[in-house]
């Protein structure tokens, strides 16, 4: 007999309580602590995820920043750069103004210069010429220039204008003044009394007529009464011969 | 010549007697014990493990994957039973690399007696999952026609599975011994390999079948 009824009892009774001791010491634990591990991995890749989440938000906080930063830099940057290009327009600006005033006062300078200068050579031709014409005709004539020239003007008095006459009564109308004769140099009593004869002839009337020095009249001799004038002096012929000298200039210019 | 280890008896009193089956059991039981015992001793629950823990992971994992595989729904209840069944045949088929050993599968009496768990567990895990009725009307299907097949089914099952595992594990052990007898050098350890394969083929295909039974028994009432 090839079974043994005890045997397969006992096997029976055997392979029961292996069933409970594998029970007990292997599957359980084992897959306790499989059941364990699968948990706390899910766990830690939750975490993880949480964590990954957490660190893209801070990268693209960061990167927020960051492109915020570098627009801001442009910014200044652009505006930096407009303020010292309108810096420049404005010290170019100055400069330009300041160069023109420079210019322009130079240019005035420079202009008052010439005009003084022509002044003074205007003056001092005249001087000249008047010490030349004064020569020349105290050599020539055998009399001073000075009553020469007050005979030409008592001349130009007798050949005055009837208008010209109107207005010179009514300037002695309008103030009871005498009238004036300035002239540059001290008249002889010849040439006034020959003036004041000219006067008196010239408006038919019985007056007073004064004398006195102006130096500024270069060689001339003035009549005045209120305000209206008659005048001769060499700085009209010199005014004449300016005149023309600067026309000169002006065409070789 | 001997047949099976349970010839060799130690002590015996009347009907009681302690044999080399029982003995040669008892010792694989302490293997199997003892080994689980000293690793699951201190078990980590960490992502790096000890080897040890990490073998017999592998191996209950292995064991619930196939479980699985034949259409078990929750192979955790039942992995005690099925699972102890393919670890007590593969370790006794195993064990045979060693030269005084002898396998206790390879008497009929333990197949028998693994045969008959099986044939008494799978009508209460059928009665577990659906009932005592909804267990007996199975036998009734398709047709009530068919119930004295099924019964004789049941039976028939049980005793091809006790003697398809005892011939196996005879045998091994069988021609073994006549090779060493013939032949005494090197062949035998060539047998000796092909009977560590069939051993372990076998305690697969105990395992699997009784599995497939045990599904069938919980699962024909849904199917």
């Amino acid at each position: 007999m090839l079974i043994d009824w005890f045997t397969v009892i006992a096997q029976v009774i055997n392979f029961l309580i292996l069933v409970y001791l594998l029970k007990r010491f292997l599957y359980k634990p084992i897959l306790n602590a499989i059941d364990e591990r699968d948990k706390r991995i899910a766990l830690q890749l939750t975490e993880a995820e949480a964590k990954k989440e957490e660190a893209q938000n801070e990268y693209l906080k960061f990167q927020q920043l960051n492109d915020e930063i570098a627009k801001q830099k442009n910014d200044l940057l652009a505006a930096a750069e407009k303020n010292a290009a309108a810096e420049r327009q404005h010290l170019l600006q100055n400069a330009r103004k300041e160069y023109d005033l420079l210019r322009s006062s130079l240019q005035e300078s420079l202009q008052n210069e010439q005009a003084n200068l022509r002044h003074d050579l205007k003056s001092r031709a005249q001087q000249e010429v008047f010490e030349i014409v004064r020569k020349v005709l105290s050599d020539l004539a055998g009399s001073n220039l000075e009553m020469q020239i007050a005979q030409v003007f008592v001349q130009k008095l007798q050949a005055i204008g009837p208008e010209e006459k109107a207005r010179l009564m009514s300037a002695l109308h309008a103030n009871g003044h005498p009238f004036m004769v300035r002239s540059a140099f001290e008249l002889d009593g010849v040439s006034k009394a020959a003036l004041e004869k000219a006067v008196k002839d010239l408006l038919g009337l019985d007056l007073q007529v004064k004398f006195g020095l102006a130096p500024e009249e270069v060689g001339g001799i003035e009549l005045s009464a209120n305000g209206f004038k008659i005048t001769w002096t060499i700085a009209d012929y010199l005014d004449s011969l300016e005149k023309r000298i600067s026309e000169l200039q002006q065409i070789r210019g | 010549m001997r047949l099976s280890p349970d010839e060799v008896i130690f002590w015996q009193n009347g009907f009681f007697k302690l044999n080399a089956t029982i003995v040669w059991t008892w010792v694989l039981m302490l293997i199997l014990v003892l080994g689980s015992r000293l690793v699951t001793r201190r078990l980590s629950s960490a992502v790096h493990i000890p080897r040890w823990q990490n073998m017999l992971e592998i191996i209950v994992l292995g064991i619930l994957q196939q479980l699985r595989e034949v259409g078990l729904k929750h192979p955790e209840k039942h992995i005690g039973f099925l699972g102890t069944l393919f670890l007590f045949i593969a370790m006794a088929a195993l064990c045979t690399v060693f030269p005084i050993y002898e396998p206790p599968t390879g008497s009929l009496s333990t197949t028998a007696a693994l045969a008959i768990a099986v044939f008494i567990a799978s009508p209460l895990f059928g009665i577990r999952e659906q009932g005592l009725v909804g267990y007996l009307k199975t036998y009734l299907e398709p047709t009530p026609l068919m119930l004295p097949f099924n019964l004789i089914g049941e039976v028939s099952r049980t005793l091809a599975m006790a003697i398809r595992l005892f011939g196996n594990m005879m045998s091994g052990t069988m021609i073994l011994a006549i090779l060493l007898a013939i032949t005494p050098l090197i062949f035998p350890i060539v047998m000796s390999l092909l009977g560590l394969l069939t051993g372990m083929v076998q305690a697969y295909i105990f395992s699997i079948i009784s599995t497939v039974y045990i599904a069938a028994a919980m699962q024909s009432s849904e199917g």
